[in-house]
């Protein structure tokens, strides 16, 4: 960092002292001292000339290690911050991509805005204070010229870059919202006729945002103009000032060039102002993600996982999202004994997938109990929790690494074997076998269809094998031949295995030990398959729906 | 210059006017420096007097006027080619339609439109006009050092190509270097958002923590690659401000020398040495904004690939025959040997189906997911166009959507709720309703209490894509919408009910039902209070109908005790299909 801004500023001085030093020996050899005289300027001039480049070079070079440094350094510390669940979880991608875009704004910083402003400041105290050898009265015009292009200027597109971008800002906000509508909404506004009263809409939001940008980019050439304004005139003063003094054509040329050069690095300050502000902005952002508290946080002596096969009881559980909703579980009880398989059926929206968060220790329950093997989850770290009550979860996603590795994630320790079995078991074989074990998935990679990642995730929950296997809608997004025979499979496989099961198919549920059927928070039926389907209700509803839709 | 932008900004008066203008201006704001040195040069020797500042004053003035007007100018264009490409972006989006806008692809789409654009900003106000400048100044620079002094200009001369050449030759060694280091840099990027995106799937298996390490270790690995390729890339920079400031010290050195000699002006060695730097400066800052403005052209080529793609659907609106000109009674809907096709899928959606719906009968269609329904459904609505086969509308070939639209109701599965109020919401398609005939069709949608309670009713601003209404809320602001197009004789409804609890599919079937009234409605159907309101129920398996058959009277009857409203709502729509059944067969 120190040595980023030295050799920035060495830059900065070597050109002042290029044009300084050939100014002088310009003006001096005009007045044909001998030529001695002029060696010591000829040789500036050459030094000078060549260090220059070589300082640049070196700021340039150190400037981008630090700002790598720092970014890296950001972004481990928003990672660090991530890691405990927090409510961040449930932000979507888009917000999550814009808060990574944010560790953008700590290489900013420095490269954009501090690094220059030191350079610059070492720049314009050095001019001022050969001015002031020079000619005192000069300096001070320097000085005053300086501190306007290097400070008053700077302050107000700071200030001015703020006001905009609170009015900028809703702005693009309000046009995203409207060309989201037209994408989103694109068969709705077909259906109704609508599209060209849409395209309107974004047409005039567009025209709103270009009217704000047009009158931002005015501030922005405001800034520019006096900046080039402030340097002609102050150069223009001290020529005048330095005749006017009787300073020599020597002094005065070597007054008048340096202070031309010395705006150099000044005059970029208006734009790193500008940006400074953005930059500010998204360090606080980022200062507020670090400082939201966990959704869970740890206790500071957690007890260890009581040995032995873990009965799991869940006691008149409440959650709740946030103070303004109703509860997402409204006095739930359940107990999971080992060996017991358990499915939680339901609309969606009813609370099966937060009875699974809470858990995995991702929400913090209102009011209730989970007991793990007789000891509150609460008392225990989170990961023990989740090393023991574990699987499938919803929205399961797919990295940008090798099939491999997305899988072994799940058991890194697991063999070769290991992870073809479970891959068999999730029915996943045939799509390894034709993608192959090393190709790399996700975004940049190969893609990978809903129903092969939801299988993918099924994999990994097999592979860990968890003393308490959850899994959320493992059929979800399968054709319906696939689906059941992964159901059948599934419920095969877990025979014996204390299983949590959430699921809205139905078919093989008569091999579970319980059915829990959850709607709006709280249990409305419960039992097992033969006696559901005899009892009127939500369960029987769904039974007859599904045989009806499905041909059965 | 990026071709298709600068066609685009061609193509546009004003664009094109204030383009040149910012150009025009960044090129005399840079030839004013030759008379800034001149006068400044001829103060400093003595050759002017004093006097003279007041025009080098006047000269800075201009100057000074002229980059602000050249900012505005700036500004002015780029805002009008974002616009100019965003209006070509979305009707371009619209012409493509909803059965070809992906939900994958459409994120992208979105973000591009919106934000994507502004990558544009550093290319068209920032490079641009330093290209321009770069392109005029030094040569103008170069005129006036040979009429000054031909050793001088000569130096100068010989030095200047060497910025390209030496950045041309280190640029070609450490190329491909470079790309993939840049690369590797939006990779790097790539992954953290990578795996922030992926933390709940790490916390599950325990590996979260472990991820943290490899995040380090990666952006390490990457900082020693990057800086060792920087170390050799950068040599292009040290090479351009060698060459500028060694040539500055070969000009300065020889004309202090021949200053001494006598054989020399002060003045014009002054000029000199004013203008020598003038020369370089101008390929500097072109160099400085390469960067920026290479990602405004990465935009511009996403945004034009959209452009250029192929255009499959027909124009909208051919007002060949009349469909909907004719009626204002419900319609008979009849396809002839249709068949679907996906371009990018082998298996025809909707294979050779024939299939006659009669005026005001009501089909609910059911099958498995994929089957097809949705396409038939889709076909109807003019998203999708047979392959082969026919739609006919009372006997008439569908050509005419606009004005078959204009008959429709239709209620999709996820119905989009708009970023307006509820009251526009619900009137997106007869936008002359009143507020009396909004708050009608609310209240038969069963809309009408949820509204009242929202804080301000009607007026109410639904959030980005409605976040802020339960599914069955949304589904019934659907509903209202279709309520509020009484002309509508057809109504099409996928799957209304599919992810609705009890409480609210009661009330959404209550709604269909009376909705249905008199209108030829085809109900892609799931749930069994939803089939019971049909007169026909018609099975699709793998794109052909396997059965077609009069609905039998409750024969997916549900009750659901305990849930009063769903039960008296399901109970009183089955015992009026029942009741319909009973009494027309």
């Amino acid at each position: 960092m120190a040595l980023a801004a030295a050799a920035g500023a060495a830059a900065e001085l070597a050109g002042l002292g290029l044009i300084g030093s050939a100014a002088w020996l310009i003006t001096r050899a005009a007045e044909q001292p001998p030529l001695a005289a002029l060696s010591v300027a000829i040789v500036g001039v050459r030094a000078f000339a060549t260090s220059k480049g070589v300082f640049r070079y070196g700021e340039r070079l150190a400037g981008h290690d630090v700002a790598l440094r720092a970014q890296a350094t950001t972004r481990e510390r928003l990672y660090q911050a991530l890691i405990p669940a927090g409510p961040l979880n449930h932000r979507g991608a888009d917000l999550l991509s814009r808060m990574v875009d944010d560790t953008d704004a700590a290489q900013d910083l420095l490269v954009r805005c501090l690094l220059p402003a030191v350079a610059a400041l070492v720049t314009a105290v050095t001019t001022v204070v050969i001015a002031l050898f020079l000619l005192p009265a000069a300096a001070l015009v320097l000085l005053a010229g300086l501190a306007v292009a290097g400070v008053l200027i700077p302050a107000g597109t700071a200030a001015a870059a703020r006001r905009w971008s609170a009015r900028i800002a809703p702005a693009r906000a309000d046009l995203a919202a409207r060309v989201a509508d037209l994408v989103h909404g694109s068969a709705d506004l077909a259906a109704y006729g609508a599209g060209d009263r849409a395209l309107a809409a974004c047409a005039e939001a567009d025209a709103r945002l270009a009217a704000l940008e047009r009158r931002q980019a005015r501030g922005n050439a405001v800034a520019t103009g006096l900046g080039m304004l402030a340097q002609g005139l102050t150069v223009l003063a001290i020529v005048l000032v330095a005749q006017n003094s009787g300073a020599g054509s020597v002094a005065t040329a070597v007054l008048a060039l340096t202070s031309l050069v010395s705006f150099e690095p000044v005059l970029p300050m208006a734009a790193a102002g500008e940006r400074l502000t953005g930059v500010l902005a998204a360090l606080r952002r980022l200062r507020e993600v670090r400082a939201t508290p966990p959704a869970v946080t740890d206790p500071t002596a957690p007890v260890p996982v009581p040995d032995g096969p873990p009965t799991v009881e869940i006691d008149d559980l409440v959650v709740r999202h946030s103070a303004d909703r109703a509860p997402a579980l409204n006095g739930v009880s359940l107990t999971l004994t080992p060996g017991r398989r358990v499915a939680l059926v339901g609309p969606s929206g009813a609370g099966k997938s937060t009875l699974l968060s809470a858990l995995m220790r991702l929400v913090e329950p209102e009011s209730g109990t989970i007991r793990l093997s007789g000891v509150e989850i609460g008392r225990l770290s989170a990961d023990d929790a989740r090393r023991v009550m574990t699987g499938l979860t919803q929205d399961p996603y797919v990295f940008q690494a090798s099939l491999r590795d997305n899988l072994r994630l799940a058991g890194p320790e697991a063999g070769e074997d290991a992870l073809a079995e479970a891959v068999r078991r999730a029915r996943l074989e045939r799509w390894v076998e034709r993608t192959g074990w090393d190709t790399v998935l996700g975004e940049d990679g190969r893609t990978v269809s809903g129903g092969q990642l939801q299988r993918l995730a099924l994999a990994r929950a097999l592979l860990n094998d968890p003393p308490v296997l959850l899994l959320d809608e493992p059929a979800e997004a399968l054709d319906e031949e696939t689906a059941d025979a992964l159901m059948a499979d599934l419920l095969d496989a877990t025979h014996g295995h204390t299983t949590l099961l959430v699921t809205h198919r139905l078919r093989g549920l008569e091999r579970v030990d319980e059915i829990v059927v959850l709607e709006n928070g709280s249990v409305v039926q419960r039992g097992t398959h033969g006696e559901l389907v005899d009892t009127p209700g939500y369960y029987r509803d769904l039974w007859r729906s599904e045989a009806l839709t499905a041909g059965r | 210059m990026h071709k298709d932008l600068l066609r685009l900004a061609l193509s546009e008066r004003a664009v094109r006017r204030h383009l040149a203008l910012c150009l025009a201006a960044a090129v005399v704001t840079g030839l004013l420096v030759l008379v800034q040195a001149e006068l400044l040069a001829g103060v400093l020797s003595g050759r002017f007097a004093a006097s003279a500042l007041v025009f080098l004053a006047l000269v800075v003035g201009v100057r000074a006027t002229l980059s602000l007007a050249q900012g505005v100018a700036a500004g002015r264009t780029s805002t009008g080619v974002k616009s100019a490409l965003r209006r070509r972006l979305l009707s371009r989006l619209q012409e493509l339609g909803p059965a070809r806008l992906t939900s994958h692809r459409s994120g992208e789409l979105v973000t591009l439109t919106g934000r994507g654009l502004d990558a544009l900003d550093p290319y068209l106000s920032g490079y641009l006009p330093a290209a321009a400048v770069a392109g005029v100044v030094p040569i103008a620079v170069l005129v006036r050092l040979f009429t000054a002094d031909l050793a001088s200009a000569v130096i100068v001369l010989v030095t200047l190509p060497l910025i390209p050449i030496f950045g041309a030759l280190v640029g070609m060694h450490t190329k491909a270097v470079t790309e993939r280091q840049w690369q590797a840099l939006s990779r790097l990027g790539g992954h953290f958002l990578d795996v922030v995106r992926g933390l709940p799937t790490l916390r599950a298996f325990g590996r979260a923590r472990f991820q943290a390490g490899v995040i380090q270790r990666v952006a390490d690995a990457h900082r020693d690659a990057t800086m060792r390729t920087l170390r050799v890339a950068f040599l292009s920079s040290l090479v351009l401000e060698l060459a500028a400031s060694l040539s500055l010290a070969l000009v300065a050195v020889p004309v202090g020398l021949r200053l001494l000699s006598g054989s020399l002006d002060l003045s014009i060695a002054l000029l000199v040495l004013l203008l020598a730097p003038e020369a370089y400066l101008p390929l500097r800052n072109m160099g400085n904004k390469f960067h920026a403005a290479m990602e405004g052209v990465a935009a511009a080529d996403q945004a034009f690939a959209v452009l250029d793609g192929q255009a499959e659907r027909p124009a909208r609106g051919e007002r060949a025959s009349g469909a909907g000109a004719g009626g204002r009674t419900a319609p008979e809907i009849r396809l002839e040997n249709v068949t679907v096709r996906y371009p990018d899928r082998e298996e025809a959606a909707l294979e050779d189906v024939s299939l006659v719906i009669a005026p005001g009968e009501r089909v609910a269609l059911v099958g498995e997911s994929g089957a097809g329904k949705s396409t038939l459904l889709h076909l109807l609505l003019g998203f999708v166009t047979p392959a082969a086969g026919r739609v006919l509308i009372d006997g008439v070939e569908l050509t005419d959507l606009d004005a078959w639209r204009g008959r429709l109701a239709f209620v999709p599965q996820r119905p989009h709720l708009f970023a307006a109020s509820v009251a526009d919401n619900i009137r997106l398609g007869s936008p002359g309703a009143t507020v009396d005939q909004v708050r009608t069709a609310a209240e038969a949608a069963y809309a009408e209490e949820f509204v009242a309670a929202l804080p301000e009713g009607y007026e109410t601003v639904l959030g980005e894509r409605g976040a802020n209404l339960s599914a069955g809320q949304r589904q019934r602001v659907a509903l209202a919408r279709a309520f509020c197009r009484p002309s509508a004789d057809v109504l099409l409804l996928d799957e209304p009910t599919a992810r609705l609890d009890g409480r609210s599919e009661g009330a959404v079937v209550t709604a269909t039902r009376d909705l249905a009234e008199g209108r030829t409605s085809v109900i892609v159907a799931h749930r069994p209070a939803m089939i019971d309101l049909a007169d026909r129920v018609i099975r699709i398996a793998d794109g052909r109908v396997v059965s077609d058959r009069p609905a039998v009277p409750g024969s997916g009857r549900t009750s659901r005790p305990g849930d009063d409203l769903a039960a008296s709502a399901v109970s009183a729509a089955s015992a009026v299909s029942a009741e319909k059944n009973g009494g027309s067969r």
